[in-house]
Protein backbone atom coordinates (compact mmCIF):
# COMPACT_ATOMS: atom_id res chain seq x y z
CA UNK A 1 0.00 0.00 0.00
CA UNK A 2 2.78 2.31 1.07
CA UNK A 3 4.59 1.59 -2.46
CA UNK A 4 1.46 2.24 -4.65
CA UNK A 5 1.06 5.61 -2.32
CA UNK A 6 4.88 6.28 -2.87
CA UNK A 7 4.56 5.36 -6.54
CA UNK A 8 1.17 8.14 -6.63
CA UNK A 9 3.60 10.99 -4.94
CA UNK A 10 6.06 10.34 -7.45
CA UNK A 11 4.16 10.22 -11.23
CA UNK A 12 2.39 13.93 -9.27
CA UNK A 13 5.98 15.19 -9.39
CA UNK A 14 6.02 15.98 -5.50
CA UNK A 15 2.40 17.73 -6.24
CA UNK A 16 0.17 14.28 -4.56
CA UNK A 17 -0.06 15.41 -1.04
CA UNK A 18 -3.79 16.31 -1.40
CA UNK A 19 -4.26 12.18 -2.13
CA UNK A 20 -2.75 11.40 0.68
CA UNK A 21 -4.18 13.76 2.64
CA UNK A 22 -7.77 13.74 2.50
CA UNK A 23 -8.86 10.44 2.83
CA UNK A 24 -8.48 10.52 6.36
CA UNK A 25 -9.71 13.55 6.94
CA UNK A 26 -13.58 12.53 6.87
CA UNK A 27 -12.62 9.21 8.09
CA UNK A 28 -11.85 8.36 11.70
CA UNK A 29 -11.25 4.91 11.15
CA UNK A 30 -8.03 5.73 8.82
CA UNK A 31 -4.56 6.47 10.17
CA UNK A 32 -2.45 9.55 10.33
CA UNK A 33 -1.24 10.34 6.90
CA UNK A 34 2.13 9.29 6.66
CA UNK A 35 3.37 12.33 4.42
CA UNK A 36 3.01 14.58 7.64
CA UNK A 37 4.96 14.58 11.29
CA UNK A 38 4.98 16.58 14.13
CA UNK A 39 8.09 18.93 14.65
CA UNK A 40 11.61 17.33 16.61
CA UNK A 41 10.29 13.82 15.62
CA UNK A 42 7.03 14.13 17.19
CA UNK A 43 3.73 12.62 16.59
CA UNK A 44 1.04 13.93 14.33
CA UNK A 45 -1.93 12.44 15.55
CA UNK A 46 -3.70 15.13 17.47
CA UNK A 47 -2.03 17.14 15.26
CA UNK A 48 -3.85 15.55 12.28
CA UNK A 49 -7.22 15.55 13.94
CA UNK A 50 -7.06 19.39 14.77
CA UNK A 51 -7.79 19.32 10.54
CA UNK A 52 -10.23 16.32 10.85
CA UNK A 53 -11.97 18.08 13.54
CA UNK A 54 -11.87 21.71 11.56
CA UNK A 55 -13.46 20.48 8.57
CA UNK A 56 -15.93 17.71 9.83
CA UNK A 57 -17.52 20.29 12.71
CA UNK A 58 -17.52 23.50 10.23
CA UNK A 59 -19.75 21.64 7.76
CA UNK A 60 -22.02 20.21 10.75
CA UNK A 61 -21.88 24.36 12.14
CA UNK A 62 -22.81 25.11 8.50
CA UNK A 63 -25.87 22.85 8.48
CA UNK A 64 -26.81 23.37 11.95
CA UNK A 65 -26.65 27.19 10.61
CA UNK A 66 -29.21 26.59 7.34
CA UNK A 67 -31.19 24.03 9.42
CA UNK A 68 -32.54 25.79 12.47
CA UNK A 69 -36.19 24.53 12.72
CA UNK A 70 -34.98 20.92 11.85
CA UNK A 71 -32.60 21.12 14.89
CA UNK A 72 -34.91 22.80 17.16
CA UNK A 73 -37.65 19.56 16.66
CA UNK A 74 -34.73 17.28 16.80
CA UNK A 75 -32.50 18.52 19.69
CA UNK A 76 -28.89 19.76 19.06
CA UNK A 77 -27.44 16.03 19.65
CA UNK A 78 -29.61 14.41 17.45
CA UNK A 79 -29.38 17.04 14.62
CA UNK A 80 -25.02 16.75 15.06
CA UNK A 81 -25.07 12.72 14.68
CA UNK A 82 -27.41 13.34 11.71
CA UNK A 83 -25.42 16.03 10.23
CA UNK A 84 -22.18 13.72 10.68
CA UNK A 85 -23.08 11.25 9.29
CA UNK A 86 -24.51 13.33 6.04
CA UNK A 87 -21.51 15.07 5.56
CA UNK A 88 -19.10 12.49 5.96
CA UNK A 89 -21.17 10.48 2.85
CA UNK A 90 -21.93 13.69 1.04
CA UNK A 91 -19.36 16.34 1.64
CA UNK A 92 -19.57 20.06 -0.10
CA UNK A 93 -18.93 19.91 -4.09
CA UNK A 94 -18.89 23.68 -4.27
CA UNK A 95 -16.69 26.34 -2.11
CA UNK A 96 -20.21 28.03 -1.09
CA UNK A 97 -21.16 27.01 2.00
CA UNK A 98 -24.60 28.67 1.12
CA UNK A 99 -25.32 26.10 -1.49
CA UNK A 100 -24.05 22.66 0.98
CA UNK A 101 -27.37 21.02 1.98
CA UNK A 102 -29.35 20.50 -0.60
CA UNK A 103 -29.13 16.67 -0.40
CA UNK A 104 -29.47 16.83 3.34
CA UNK A 105 -33.57 16.81 3.03
CA UNK A 106 -33.54 13.38 1.28
CA UNK A 107 -30.89 12.04 3.60
CA UNK A 108 -32.96 12.93 6.99
CA UNK A 109 -36.11 10.87 4.54
CA UNK A 110 -33.72 7.57 5.01
CA UNK A 111 -32.05 8.59 8.01
CA UNK A 112 -33.07 5.69 10.18
CA UNK A 113 -32.97 7.18 13.76
CA UNK A 114 -35.78 10.16 12.25
CA UNK A 115 -38.12 7.66 10.71
CA UNK A 116 -40.62 8.64 13.47
CA UNK A 117 -40.67 11.98 11.72
CA UNK A 118 -41.98 11.65 8.56
CA UNK A 119 -42.07 15.22 8.46
CA UNK A 120 -39.10 16.26 9.42
CA UNK A 121 -37.35 16.23 5.25
CA UNK A 122 -40.45 18.53 4.34
CA UNK A 123 -39.03 20.64 7.07
CA UNK A 124 -35.80 20.67 6.01
CA UNK A 125 -36.53 21.60 2.22
CA UNK A 126 -38.32 24.62 3.49
CA UNK A 127 -35.26 25.58 5.34
CA UNK A 128 -33.20 25.13 1.98
CA UNK A 129 -35.55 26.44 -0.35
CA UNK A 130 -35.64 29.56 2.15
CA UNK A 131 -31.75 29.53 2.24
CA UNK A 132 -32.01 29.54 -1.63
CA UNK A 133 -34.65 32.54 -1.18
CA UNK A 134 -32.39 34.25 1.15
CA UNK A 135 -29.33 34.51 -1.53
CA UNK A 136 -31.37 34.46 -4.89
CA UNK A 137 -30.86 37.78 -7.51
CA UNK A 138 -32.53 40.75 -6.24
CA UNK A 139 -36.05 41.99 -8.85
CA UNK A 140 -38.76 43.93 -8.76
CA UNK A 141 -41.79 42.18 -7.86
CA UNK A 142 -45.07 41.85 -10.24
CA UNK A 143 -47.46 44.36 -8.05
CA UNK A 144 -51.17 42.52 -7.22
CA UNK A 145 -53.17 45.23 -9.25
CA UNK A 146 -51.08 43.68 -12.24
CA UNK A 147 -53.73 41.86 -13.49
CA UNK A 148 -56.10 44.13 -13.45
CA UNK A 149 -54.37 46.04 -16.58
CA UNK A 150 -54.28 42.88 -18.41
CA UNK A 151 -56.18 42.41 -21.20
CA UNK A 152 -59.23 40.09 -20.18
CA UNK A 153 -59.64 38.25 -23.06
CA UNK A 154 -55.70 36.97 -23.96
CA UNK A 155 -55.27 36.43 -19.56
CA UNK A 156 -56.14 32.40 -19.91
CA UNK A 157 -52.97 32.30 -22.82
CA UNK A 158 -50.69 34.18 -20.24
CA UNK A 159 -47.47 33.54 -18.97
CA UNK A 160 -45.80 34.26 -15.71
CA UNK A 161 -41.84 35.08 -15.05
CA UNK A 162 -41.20 33.55 -11.62
CA UNK A 163 -39.26 35.86 -9.47
CA UNK A 164 -35.69 34.65 -8.50
CA UNK A 165 -36.37 33.57 -5.05
CA UNK A 166 -39.46 32.01 -5.65
CA UNK A 167 -39.54 27.95 -4.17
CA UNK A 168 -42.53 25.66 -4.14
CA UNK A 169 -42.43 22.99 -1.47
CA UNK A 170 -45.17 20.44 -1.53
CA UNK A 171 -45.58 18.02 1.95
CA UNK A 172 -48.15 15.08 2.85
CA UNK A 173 -47.98 16.55 6.14
CA UNK A 174 -48.42 19.70 8.12
CA UNK A 175 -44.78 20.93 7.20
CA UNK A 176 -45.32 24.65 6.86
CA UNK A 177 -47.47 24.85 10.39
CA UNK A 178 -44.08 22.61 11.85
CA UNK A 179 -41.48 24.65 10.26
CA UNK A 180 -43.10 28.03 11.45
CA UNK A 181 -43.52 26.69 15.21
CA UNK A 182 -39.59 25.90 15.36
CA UNK A 183 -38.38 28.25 13.04
CA UNK A 184 -38.49 31.64 15.86
CA UNK A 185 -37.04 30.91 19.27
CA UNK A 186 -41.15 31.26 20.86
CA UNK A 187 -42.37 28.46 22.67
CA UNK A 188 -44.25 25.76 20.65
CA UNK A 189 -47.17 24.58 20.98
CA UNK A 190 -48.83 21.02 20.46
CA UNK A 191 -49.28 21.19 16.59
CA UNK A 192 -52.47 20.07 16.15
CA UNK A 193 -53.27 20.35 12.40
CA UNK A 194 -52.98 17.13 10.17
CA UNK A 195 -53.69 18.19 6.95
CA UNK A 196 -50.89 18.02 3.90
CA UNK A 197 -49.51 21.46 3.62
CA UNK A 198 -47.65 23.11 0.57
CA UNK A 199 -45.07 26.47 1.24
CA UNK A 200 -44.73 29.04 -0.99
CA UNK A 201 -41.16 30.96 -0.12
CA UNK A 202 -40.50 34.13 -1.91
CA UNK A 203 -38.56 37.17 -1.00
CA UNK A 204 -39.84 40.64 -2.30
CA UNK A 205 -37.72 42.51 -0.53
CA UNK A 206 -34.93 42.20 1.81
CA UNK A 207 -37.08 39.77 3.92
CA UNK A 208 -37.54 36.33 3.28
CA UNK A 209 -41.88 34.85 3.68
CA UNK A 210 -42.98 31.72 3.69
CA UNK A 211 -46.41 31.13 3.38
CA UNK A 212 -49.01 28.43 3.22
CA UNK A 213 -51.07 28.26 0.10
CA UNK A 214 -54.38 27.63 0.23
CA UNK A 215 -55.87 24.22 -1.32
CA UNK A 216 -54.94 23.75 -5.09
CA UNK A 217 -52.96 26.57 -5.30
CA UNK A 218 -49.99 24.48 -5.17
CA UNK A 219 -50.72 22.67 -8.24
CA UNK A 220 -51.53 25.86 -9.77
CA UNK A 221 -47.91 27.85 -9.44
CA UNK A 222 -46.47 24.48 -10.10
CA UNK A 223 -48.13 24.84 -13.36
CA UNK A 224 -47.02 28.32 -13.66
CA UNK A 225 -43.53 27.65 -12.94
CA UNK A 226 -42.89 25.84 -15.16
CA UNK A 227 -43.99 28.21 -18.20
CA UNK A 228 -47.61 26.94 -18.53
CA UNK A 229 -50.57 29.47 -19.30
CA UNK A 230 -52.77 30.63 -16.92
CA UNK A 231 -55.58 28.81 -18.27
CA UNK A 232 -53.89 25.49 -18.62
CA UNK A 233 -52.58 26.05 -14.93
CA UNK A 234 -56.21 27.12 -13.55
CA UNK A 235 -57.87 24.07 -15.19
CA UNK A 236 -55.09 21.52 -13.66
CA UNK A 237 -55.56 22.80 -10.14
CA UNK A 238 -59.19 22.30 -10.62
CA UNK A 239 -59.43 19.13 -11.88
CA UNK A 240 -56.77 18.34 -9.15
CA UNK A 241 -58.58 20.15 -6.20
CA UNK A 242 -62.41 20.93 -6.21
CA UNK A 243 -61.87 23.45 -3.54
CA UNK A 244 -59.49 25.30 -5.63
CA UNK A 245 -60.11 29.22 -5.36
CA UNK A 246 -58.71 30.84 -8.06
CA UNK A 247 -59.35 34.39 -7.01
CA UNK A 248 -57.89 33.41 -3.30
CA UNK A 249 -54.47 31.88 -5.26
CA UNK A 250 -53.75 34.86 -7.29
CA UNK A 251 -53.99 36.78 -4.41
CA UNK A 252 -51.83 35.17 -1.99
CA UNK A 253 -49.16 34.38 -4.79
CA UNK A 254 -49.05 38.46 -5.63
CA UNK A 255 -49.11 39.56 -2.62
CA UNK A 256 -46.23 37.34 -1.69
CA UNK A 257 -44.04 38.29 -4.92
CA UNK A 258 -43.91 35.09 -6.11
CA UNK A 259 -43.30 36.80 -9.68
CA UNK A 260 -41.52 39.34 -11.81
CA UNK A 261 -43.83 39.96 -14.80
CA UNK A 262 -47.00 39.00 -16.74
CA UNK A 263 -46.67 38.06 -20.46
CA UNK A 264 -49.01 37.01 -23.09
CA UNK A 265 -47.94 33.81 -24.18
CA UNK A 266 -48.41 31.53 -27.83
CA UNK B 1 6.68 49.76 -3.36
CA UNK B 2 4.66 50.34 -6.24
CA UNK B 3 3.77 46.56 -6.43
CA UNK B 4 2.22 47.18 -2.75
CA UNK B 5 -1.89 46.19 -2.63
CA UNK B 6 -2.48 49.25 -0.93
CA UNK B 7 -4.57 50.79 -3.43
CA UNK B 8 -5.68 53.98 -1.26
CA UNK B 9 -6.50 55.69 -4.50
CA UNK B 10 -8.75 53.24 -6.12
CA UNK B 11 -11.92 53.97 -6.15
CA UNK B 12 -11.57 57.45 -6.83
CA UNK B 13 -11.52 56.95 -11.28
CA UNK B 14 -14.42 57.58 -13.41
CA UNK B 15 -17.43 55.27 -12.86
CA UNK B 16 -16.82 54.50 -9.40
CA UNK B 17 -20.05 53.37 -6.95
CA UNK B 18 -18.24 53.87 -3.77
CA UNK B 19 -15.81 56.65 -1.91
CA UNK B 20 -12.48 56.23 -2.82
CA UNK B 21 -11.79 55.49 1.71
CA UNK B 22 -8.23 55.18 1.70
CA UNK B 23 -7.02 52.27 4.57
CA UNK B 24 -3.65 53.41 5.52
CA UNK B 25 -3.32 53.23 9.04
CA UNK B 26 -5.89 52.19 9.75
CA UNK B 27 -7.38 49.18 12.20
CA UNK B 28 -10.28 46.87 11.33
CA UNK B 29 -12.60 44.07 11.94
CA UNK B 30 -14.28 41.77 10.27
CA UNK B 31 -17.86 42.47 9.08
CA UNK B 32 -20.49 40.51 10.88
CA UNK B 33 -23.86 41.21 9.64
CA UNK B 34 -25.46 41.05 13.51
CA UNK B 35 -23.47 44.07 13.76
CA UNK B 36 -24.33 46.67 11.15
CA UNK B 37 -27.31 48.28 13.03
CA UNK B 38 -24.48 49.11 15.88
CA UNK B 39 -22.11 50.28 13.30
CA UNK B 40 -24.20 52.59 11.37
CA UNK B 41 -25.62 53.99 14.59
CA UNK B 42 -22.01 54.40 16.08
CA UNK B 43 -20.83 57.06 14.74
CA UNK B 44 -17.67 57.08 16.46
CA UNK B 45 -16.19 53.97 14.48
CA UNK B 46 -16.31 56.15 11.21
CA UNK B 47 -12.76 55.37 11.53
CA UNK B 48 -12.01 51.86 10.23
CA UNK B 49 -12.61 49.49 7.91
CA UNK B 50 -14.20 46.16 7.47
CA UNK B 51 -12.86 42.69 5.82
CA UNK B 52 -15.29 40.17 4.33
CA UNK B 53 -15.06 36.66 3.21
CA UNK B 54 -15.35 36.87 -0.14
CA UNK B 55 -17.34 33.45 -0.59
CA UNK B 56 -20.39 34.94 1.54
CA UNK B 57 -21.23 37.55 -0.66
CA UNK B 58 -20.88 35.04 -3.94
CA UNK B 59 -24.99 34.70 -3.84
CA UNK B 60 -26.74 36.63 -6.60
CA UNK B 61 -28.06 39.09 -4.37
CA UNK B 62 -30.14 39.66 -1.16
CA UNK B 63 -29.14 40.79 2.57
CA UNK B 64 -25.81 39.97 2.19
CA UNK B 65 -24.88 42.54 -0.73
CA UNK B 66 -27.63 45.13 0.45
CA UNK B 67 -25.18 44.86 4.07
CA UNK B 68 -22.16 45.16 2.35
CA UNK B 69 -22.97 48.06 -0.33
CA UNK B 70 -24.06 50.41 2.48
CA UNK B 71 -21.27 49.48 4.54
CA UNK B 72 -18.81 50.29 1.77
CA UNK B 73 -20.64 53.45 1.53
CA UNK B 74 -19.02 54.51 4.41
CA UNK B 75 -15.84 52.78 4.96
CA UNK B 76 -12.81 50.89 2.87
CA UNK B 77 -13.62 47.18 2.22
CA UNK B 78 -11.49 44.30 2.54
CA UNK B 79 -12.46 41.22 0.80
CA UNK B 80 -10.63 38.51 2.11
CA UNK B 81 -10.55 35.05 -0.03
CA UNK B 82 -10.86 31.66 2.06
CA UNK B 83 -11.00 29.14 -0.71
CA UNK B 84 -9.36 29.67 -3.89
CA UNK B 85 -7.25 26.82 -2.96
CA UNK B 86 -4.16 28.78 -3.93
CA UNK B 87 -2.05 26.00 -2.21
CA UNK B 88 -3.56 23.00 -3.84
CA UNK B 89 -2.58 21.22 -7.10
CA UNK B 90 -4.93 20.87 -9.28
CA UNK B 91 -6.08 23.73 -11.50
CA UNK B 92 -7.89 26.96 -10.22
CA UNK B 93 -11.60 26.67 -9.89
CA UNK B 94 -12.05 29.09 -13.04
CA UNK B 95 -15.83 29.83 -11.86
CA UNK B 96 -14.75 30.51 -8.37
CA UNK B 97 -12.26 32.93 -10.01
CA UNK B 98 -14.62 35.07 -11.85
CA UNK B 99 -16.80 35.34 -9.23
CA UNK B 100 -13.68 36.84 -7.10
CA UNK B 101 -13.32 39.23 -9.72
CA UNK B 102 -16.45 39.88 -10.17
CA UNK B 103 -16.94 41.39 -6.63
CA UNK B 104 -13.74 42.90 -6.88
CA UNK B 105 -15.16 45.20 -9.77
CA UNK B 106 -18.26 45.42 -7.90
CA UNK B 107 -17.23 46.85 -4.43
CA UNK B 108 -13.60 47.98 -5.29
CA UNK B 109 -12.05 47.14 -2.23
CA UNK B 110 -9.50 48.65 -0.57
CA UNK B 111 -7.24 45.52 -0.01
CA UNK B 112 -7.18 41.89 -1.52
CA UNK B 113 -6.07 39.26 0.04
CA UNK B 114 -6.38 35.21 -0.28
CA UNK B 115 -4.85 32.46 1.76
CA UNK B 116 -1.33 30.22 1.52
CA UNK B 117 -3.63 27.10 1.94
CA UNK B 118 -6.37 24.93 -0.03
CA UNK B 119 -9.65 23.62 0.96
CA UNK B 120 -10.55 21.90 -2.19
CA UNK B 121 -9.53 18.35 -3.60
CA UNK B 122 -10.97 16.64 -6.49
CA UNK B 123 -14.43 18.13 -6.38
CA UNK B 124 -14.84 18.04 -2.48
CA UNK B 125 -14.50 21.23 -0.63
CA UNK B 126 -13.16 20.40 2.87
CA UNK B 127 -13.66 24.12 4.19
CA UNK B 128 -10.35 23.88 6.04
CA UNK B 129 -7.60 26.02 5.25
CA UNK B 130 -4.75 22.42 4.58
CA UNK B 131 -1.72 22.84 4.47
CA UNK B 132 0.97 22.12 2.06
CA UNK B 133 4.71 20.37 1.97
CA UNK B 134 7.15 23.63 0.78
CA UNK B 135 9.14 22.12 -2.29
CA UNK B 136 10.42 23.24 -5.38
CA UNK B 137 7.24 21.65 -6.76
CA UNK B 138 4.48 23.20 -4.79
CA UNK B 139 6.55 26.54 -5.07
CA UNK B 140 6.13 26.67 -8.88
CA UNK B 141 2.76 25.25 -8.66
CA UNK B 142 1.73 28.19 -6.01
CA UNK B 143 3.56 30.85 -8.13
CA UNK B 144 1.13 29.75 -10.84
CA UNK B 145 -1.67 30.31 -9.37
CA UNK B 146 -1.10 33.45 -7.83
CA UNK B 147 0.39 34.55 -11.63
CA UNK B 148 -3.73 33.28 -12.67
CA UNK B 149 -5.79 35.68 -9.58
CA UNK B 150 -3.38 38.46 -10.35
CA UNK B 151 -3.86 37.91 -14.10
CA UNK B 152 -7.83 37.48 -13.96
CA UNK B 153 -8.15 40.47 -10.98
CA UNK B 154 -5.65 42.70 -12.68
CA UNK B 155 -4.05 43.45 -9.28
CA UNK B 156 -1.95 42.38 -6.80
CA UNK B 157 -3.02 40.02 -4.01
CA UNK B 158 -1.58 39.92 -0.02
CA UNK B 159 -1.02 36.13 0.39
CA UNK B 160 -1.45 35.51 3.73
CA UNK B 161 0.59 33.12 6.28
CA UNK B 162 -0.72 30.47 7.52
CA UNK B 163 -1.07 29.07 11.28
CA UNK B 164 -0.74 25.17 10.82
CA UNK B 165 -0.50 22.05 13.07
CA UNK B 166 2.28 19.84 11.58
CA UNK B 167 4.61 19.22 8.78
CA UNK B 168 5.41 17.62 5.44
CA UNK B 169 8.06 15.55 5.71
CA UNK B 170 9.18 16.54 2.10
CA UNK B 171 9.27 20.14 2.58
CA UNK B 172 12.92 21.06 1.80
CA UNK B 173 12.26 25.08 2.59
CA UNK B 174 11.00 26.78 5.27
CA UNK B 175 8.03 28.79 5.31
CA UNK B 176 9.51 32.06 5.32
CA UNK B 177 11.75 31.63 2.46
CA UNK B 178 9.05 30.03 0.81
CA UNK B 179 6.71 32.85 1.01
CA UNK B 180 9.83 35.70 0.15
CA UNK B 181 10.05 33.12 -3.08
CA UNK B 182 6.62 33.77 -4.05
CA UNK B 183 6.65 37.92 -3.52
CA UNK B 184 10.01 37.83 -5.55
CA UNK B 185 8.31 35.16 -8.60
CA UNK B 186 4.50 36.57 -8.65
CA UNK B 187 5.16 40.33 -7.24
CA UNK B 188 2.46 39.57 -4.87
CA UNK B 189 1.92 41.62 -0.94
CA UNK B 190 1.61 40.05 1.56
CA UNK B 191 -1.17 39.94 4.67
CA UNK B 192 0.61 38.97 7.83
CA UNK B 193 -1.09 37.27 10.42
CA UNK B 194 0.47 38.04 13.40
CA UNK B 195 -1.82 35.82 15.49
CA UNK B 196 -0.85 32.77 12.96
CA UNK B 197 2.91 33.22 13.35
CA UNK B 198 2.28 33.06 16.96
CA UNK B 199 0.40 29.76 17.08
CA UNK B 200 3.01 28.25 14.39
CA UNK B 201 5.65 28.84 16.69
CA UNK B 202 4.31 27.97 19.60
CA UNK B 203 3.10 24.57 17.67
CA UNK B 204 6.52 23.72 16.13
CA UNK B 205 8.55 24.87 18.20
CA UNK B 206 10.48 28.02 16.66
CA UNK B 207 10.89 31.73 17.95
CA UNK B 208 8.40 33.90 16.36
CA UNK B 209 10.69 36.54 16.66
CA UNK B 210 12.95 34.39 14.29
CA UNK B 211 10.02 33.77 11.71
CA UNK B 212 9.53 37.62 11.51
CA UNK B 213 13.32 38.48 11.51
CA UNK B 214 13.02 35.90 8.16
CA UNK B 215 9.83 37.10 7.04
CA UNK B 216 10.00 39.50 3.90
CA UNK B 217 8.34 42.64 6.31
CA UNK B 218 8.92 45.19 3.11
CA UNK B 219 5.97 43.57 1.08
CA UNK B 220 3.40 43.42 4.08
CA UNK B 221 0.11 45.35 3.43
CA UNK B 222 -2.36 44.20 5.79
CA UNK B 223 -1.57 42.67 9.64
CA UNK B 224 -4.02 40.23 10.85
CA UNK B 225 -5.18 39.55 14.77
CA UNK B 226 -7.15 37.19 16.21
CA UNK B 227 -7.88 34.82 19.49
CA UNK B 228 -6.56 31.73 19.63
CA UNK B 229 -7.22 28.69 22.39
CA UNK B 230 -5.44 25.92 23.73
CA UNK B 231 -5.30 22.15 23.31
CA UNK B 232 -2.51 19.72 23.99
CA UNK B 233 -0.32 17.45 21.36
CA UNK B 234 0.48 14.04 21.44
CA UNK B 235 3.21 14.40 23.86
CA UNK B 236 1.09 16.10 26.01
CA UNK B 237 2.57 19.77 25.38
CA UNK B 238 0.83 23.09 24.32
CA UNK B 239 -0.69 22.72 20.89
CA UNK B 240 -2.20 26.09 20.09
CA UNK B 241 -5.60 26.44 17.78
CA UNK B 242 -6.37 28.96 15.19
CA UNK B 243 -9.65 29.93 16.65
CA UNK B 244 -10.88 33.02 16.04
CA UNK B 245 -13.39 32.84 18.91
CA UNK B 246 -11.90 35.32 21.38
CA UNK B 247 -9.67 38.60 22.25
CA UNK B 248 -6.27 38.93 21.10
CA UNK B 249 -3.89 37.30 23.29
CA UNK B 250 -1.30 39.72 25.16
CA UNK B 251 1.67 37.92 23.65
CA UNK B 252 0.35 38.62 20.05
CA UNK B 253 -0.45 42.22 20.77
CA UNK B 254 3.69 42.49 21.87
CA UNK B 255 4.70 41.07 18.46
CA UNK B 256 2.02 43.10 16.62
CA UNK B 257 3.66 45.98 18.45
CA UNK B 258 7.42 45.22 17.24
CA UNK B 259 5.74 44.63 13.93
CA UNK B 260 4.51 47.98 13.43
CA UNK B 261 7.73 49.27 15.33
CA UNK B 262 9.41 47.97 11.95
CA UNK B 263 6.64 48.34 9.30
CA UNK B 264 4.99 51.41 10.06
CA UNK B 265 1.11 51.56 10.47
CA UNK B 266 -0.17 49.46 8.59
CA UNK B 267 -3.81 48.56 7.95
CA UNK B 268 -4.83 46.25 10.67
CA UNK B 269 -7.49 43.91 10.72
CA UNK B 270 -9.13 42.21 13.93
CA UNK B 271 -10.93 38.76 13.01
CA UNK B 272 -13.35 36.81 14.91
CA UNK B 273 -15.63 34.70 13.32
CA UNK B 274 -17.22 32.20 15.80
CA UNK B 275 -18.84 32.99 18.94
CA UNK B 276 -18.88 36.68 17.95
CA UNK B 277 -19.51 39.11 20.83
CA UNK B 278 -21.84 42.26 20.92
CA UNK B 279 -20.01 45.12 18.45
CA UNK B 280 -18.44 47.16 21.30
CA UNK B 281 -16.48 43.99 22.21
CA UNK B 282 -15.39 43.69 18.84
CA UNK B 283 -14.89 47.35 18.59
CA UNK B 284 -12.62 47.40 21.55
CA UNK B 285 -9.92 45.08 19.84
CA UNK B 286 -10.17 46.97 16.87
CA UNK B 287 -9.38 50.50 19.55
CA UNK B 288 -6.50 48.79 21.07
CA UNK B 289 -5.18 47.82 17.80
CA UNK B 290 -5.57 51.75 15.90
CA UNK B 291 -3.90 52.78 19.54
CA UNK B 292 -0.89 50.95 18.71
CA UNK B 293 -0.94 51.88 14.71
CA UNK B 294 -1.21 55.67 16.50
CA UNK B 295 1.88 55.51 18.49
CA UNK B 296 4.20 54.26 16.21
CA UNK B 297 2.65 56.55 13.26
CA UNK B 298 4.00 60.04 13.50
CA UNK B 299 7.78 59.03 14.21
CA UNK B 300 7.65 56.50 11.54
CA UNK B 301 6.51 58.80 9.31
CA UNK B 302 8.39 61.35 9.98
CA UNK B 303 11.76 58.87 9.41
CA UNK B 304 9.97 57.67 6.18
CA UNK B 305 9.78 61.26 4.82
CA UNK B 306 13.60 61.42 4.87
CA UNK B 307 14.15 58.23 3.89
CA UNK B 308 11.70 58.44 0.99
CA UNK B 309 13.46 62.15 -0.21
Amino acid sequence: MRAAREVLSATAGGLGYPERFVPALLDPGRATPALVAGPKGKAANKRFNVYRNNVTVSLIDALAAAFPATMRITGETFFRAMARFHVRETPPTSPLLFEYGRDFPAFIERYEYAQSMPWLSDVARIERAWLDAYHAADAPVLPPHALTSFPAETLGDAVFDAHPSTRLVCSAYPAVTIFSANRESGPVGRIEVRQPESALITRPALEVEVRRLPPGADAFLCSLLSAESFGSAAATASARCPEFDLANAIIVMLGAGAFTAIRHGG
Amino acid sequence: MAKLAIHADRGASEGSRFPAHPVDGLAGTSFKHQHITSILEDQAAKRGFFEVHAENYMGAGGPPHAALTRIRQDYPVSLHGVCMSIGGPQPLDKAHLGRFAGLIERYEPALVSEHLAWSTHDTTYYNDLLPLPYTEATLRRVADHIDEVQATIRRPILLENPSTYLLFKESTMSETAFIRELVRRTGCGLLLDVNNVFVSAANHGFSALEYLADYPLEHVGEIHLAGHTEQEDDEGDLLLIDSHDGPVADAVWTLFDIVIGRCGPLPTLVEWDSAIPDWPVLKAEAIAAQAILDRHAGAFLRGKSHARG
